[in-house]
């Protein structure tokens, strides 16, 4: 288990490096100089020469990333013009914005996270219980309502779902405050309800998917032969079900969930907007608007780490599942 | 769908009444005039129609058959693992004297396992690929014996893998089982069924996916465990060579009927339906000549939503025509076969038993039939 651990570390490290090495170089592909971008009035030649020393323009390509890198791992100097030391994780500094990188990373990051990872445990749990329960009870008005359910969650946009959500619960019964982020440690209470149509409107979208997908993955397992053996040993309903039946469907729900999960950490730009919270989904999208470069970078490495991490949980996750894997 | 009609009233009255086999006085396990229908969207599909036998402890009964005759369908009506919803049962199965056919979900699930236990072709599918061997076959035992330890429960796993003849059963017991050979798995598979000593043991094709060596020392294994637990097989298979090596009876199954039923003597000494001709003749034979031709069954096996009229193997029966339109009208009873009388092997055919000998001695016994 453990080689199995550090191989596939090992791969995700070298996929990491790769992704930052085409960002990097993504910095410099793109049409626009990024010096113009900072500052938008009164560039003078002088000053547009001034900010590319600042930024280290000037420099070759493998110091520029060296710096970048060894500026993530120990944190750099990045001159007076820049915010003087920038600690690691150093990303670099906002000429947009004013102020480091990883300062913004570290005001936004916790708010997608406290969208995405309630969504998804809410998501998962409704998804896969209506996928099972409608398995086991193929063909019986339950069924069918799951079924009507996944296909209108699947065919709504979040947009939509999301406003309709506002306009009944926070603008016509005024049941919640009109969504924003609060701290869950200072008041989880106001952390729980400012958040809380979204976490409905993404389990919403998101538990129609794996409904269908999970319903259709038990019945596959319900007519294995190992479920006929596990009835014919004599076993009860449940442990035939939960046993023997589940462990075998859930895999490729893993699967799928690890992605869906690393994607949304990477930002979830529809949500925020619709409901009108500052999380990394929005910072990337305003980044891209006003040519913020170094922001962009950030949260593109951001959202690359947190897709390879969820596949690296997902290996995880399969191997312990499947004994099978182990051995590779 | 008309499904849930219980009691297939309305049937037509041309199905041949049953005569009672000889065994059925002390059988463990009795089965009379079983019918098993599926409701599916195409159609009612007769999978199983009035067939009737009786196994009794130590002894072992061949269903052969082509695939789609039924016979798996009747081993899964014994054990009650059919679908509820899409399939009526009807006429009676008694297992140790109780009646299963009608009994309550949880007083079935009581028995299998216990009672009636079952071995599947393909091991490899038929074991969950998550769990050990030895934990699977723990979990049979103490669903069975609920106050039953888990330190008892692997132990009584283990002495069961020595038992088939698993090596080092102690370290086999926490192996997957994809990391058993395949004549592993199946003897894995019959320590798990037997881990409960049932009386009835159900080996649906066990020796088909295993390679040949294999068959036959999982087959002397299957007699040597007989011996020892005095358990009542069903063997099904369609494999002539494999009855003749492992059982008493045989029950020849075709479109969901009985054809042919008797001791493994009567059958393949003397068979009497053409079909069990045709499964003999197709048969190579080690002792026959080497150069006699292999006499394939023409035709396909019929379709159960749509049996043809009858004797329902008439379309692929070479003498067909011999006792005229009957064939085609007609569904033949199930009869004494010899002319002698009730010597217990029965055959449903048309043809007059004299007509039979006359064939089969002919036509048949020359092209070289098995043993």
């Amino acid at each position: 288990m453990a080689r199995f651990l550090i191989k596939r570390l090992f791969s995700a490290t070298l996929t990491l490096f790769a992704v930052s090495v085409l960002t990097f170089l993504m910095f410099f592909a793109l049409p626009r100089d990024p010096v113009t971008g900072m500052c938008p009035k009164n560039c003078n030649p002088e000053r547009l020469e001034r900010v590319r020393d600042d930024l280290g323009l000037n420099d070759p390509l493998v110091s520029q990333y060296a710096g970048y890198m060894k500026g993530i791992v120990t944190g750099r100097d990045l001159g007076s013009a820049q915010g003087g030391r920038c600690d690691a994780p150093c990303l670099g500094w906002s000429y947009v914005s004013n102020e480091a990188v990883s300062d913004t990373i570290a005001r936004v990051l916790p708010v997608t996270l406290s969208i995405v990872i309630p969504a998804a445990i809410l998501w998962l749990l409704l998804g896969v219980g209506l996928g099972m329960v409608s398995a086991l009870r193929r063909g019986t008005w339950l069924d069918r309502a799951a079924i009507g359910f996944s296909l209108t969650g699947a065919s709504l946009q979040l947009y939509f779902v999301g406003a309709v959500l506002l306009l009944v619960f926070v603008y016509n019964l005024r049941l919640l405050p009109v969504p924003s982020y609060t701290s869950l440690f200072d008041n989880p209470a106001k952390w729980a309800s400012g958040l809380v149509l979204a976490w409905v409107a993404l389990a919403f979208l998101f538990s129609a998917i794996y409904a269908r997908l999970s319903r259709a993955q038990m019945l596959e397992t319900l007519s294995e032969d190992f479920v006929r053996t596990a009835r014919a040993k004599g076993l009860a309903k449940p442990t035939v079900y939960g046993r023997h039946a589940l462990r075998a469907a859930i895999t490729p729900v893993v699967t799928i969930a690890g992605l869906d999960v690393g994607g949304a950490l990477g930002g979830t730009v529809i949500t925020e907007t619709t409901f009108g919270i500052q999380g990394l989904g929005r910072t990337a999208v305003d980044a891209v608007r006003s040519g913020d470069l170094p922001t962009i970078m950030a949260t593109v490495l951001i959202a690359a780490v947190f897709v390879v991490l969820a596949n690296v949980l997902v290996d995880l996750l399969y191997a312990a599942i499947d004994p099978r894997v182990r051995l590779r | 769908m008309d499904s849930s009609d219980p009691a297939p009233s309305g049937e037509p009255d041309d199905r041949p009444t049953v005569p009672e086999q000889r065994t059925g006085q002390d059988a463990y396990l009795r089965v009379s005039d079983l019918r098993v229908r599926f409701d599916t969207e195409d159609g009612v599909v007769r999978a199983v129609d009035g067939v009737s036998f009786a196994v009794e402890r130590g002894r072992t009964l061949g269903i052969v058959g082509e695939s789609g005759s039924g016979k798996s369908v009747t081993s899964l009506a014994i054990l009650g693992l059919h679908d509820p919803r899409r399939t009526t049962i009807t006429g009676e199965i008694s297992v140790g004297g109780r009646q299963v056919v009608g009994l309550g979900d949880e007083e079935v699930r009581r028995l299998r396992g216990r009672d009636m236990a079952m071995i599947f072709q393909d091991p490899l599918s038929a074991l969950h690929p998550y769990y050990t061997v030895g934990r699977q076959i723990a979990e049979a035992y103490r669903v069975h014996h609920p106050k039953a330890g888990r330190r008892e429960a692997r132990k009584r796993a283990v002495d069961m893998l020595d038992r088939v003849g698993i090596p080092q059963p102690a370290r086999r017991f926490d192996q997957y089982p994809h990391e058993f050979s395949g004549g592993m798995r199946q003897r894995a598979m019959i320590a798990m069924s037997l881990v409960n000593d049932p009386a009835l043991l159900i080996a649906d094709e066990p020796t088909t996916a295993l390679d040949v060596t294999v068959q036959a020392q999982i087959l002397d294994l299957l007699a040597d465990l007989q011996a020892e637990f005095h358990s009542a097989i069903i063997l099904i298979t369609h494999d002539l060579g494999v009855v003749g090596q492992a059982a008493d009876e045989v029950l020849v199954m075709y479109g969901g009927r009985a054809v042919e039923q008797g001791s493994v003597e009567q059958v393949l000494r003397s068979p009497q339906h053409p079909y069990t001709w045709g499964l003999l003749s197709s048969v190579p034979s080690l002792h026959g000549d080497a150069d006699a031709d292999l006499l394939p069954i023409r035709g396909n096996p019929p379709s159960l939503i749509n049996l043809p009229p009858g004797c329902a193997f008439h379309p692929r029966c070479r003498y067909a025509d011999r006792p005229g339109d009957r064939s085609r009208t007609e569904v033949p009873e199930l009869r004494p076969a010899g002319s002698a009388g009730a010597d217990g092997h029965l055959v449903a055919c048309h043809l007059t038993a004299e007509e039979r000998a006359a064939l089969y001695a002919e036509d048949v016994a020359s092209v070289g039939v098995a043993r």
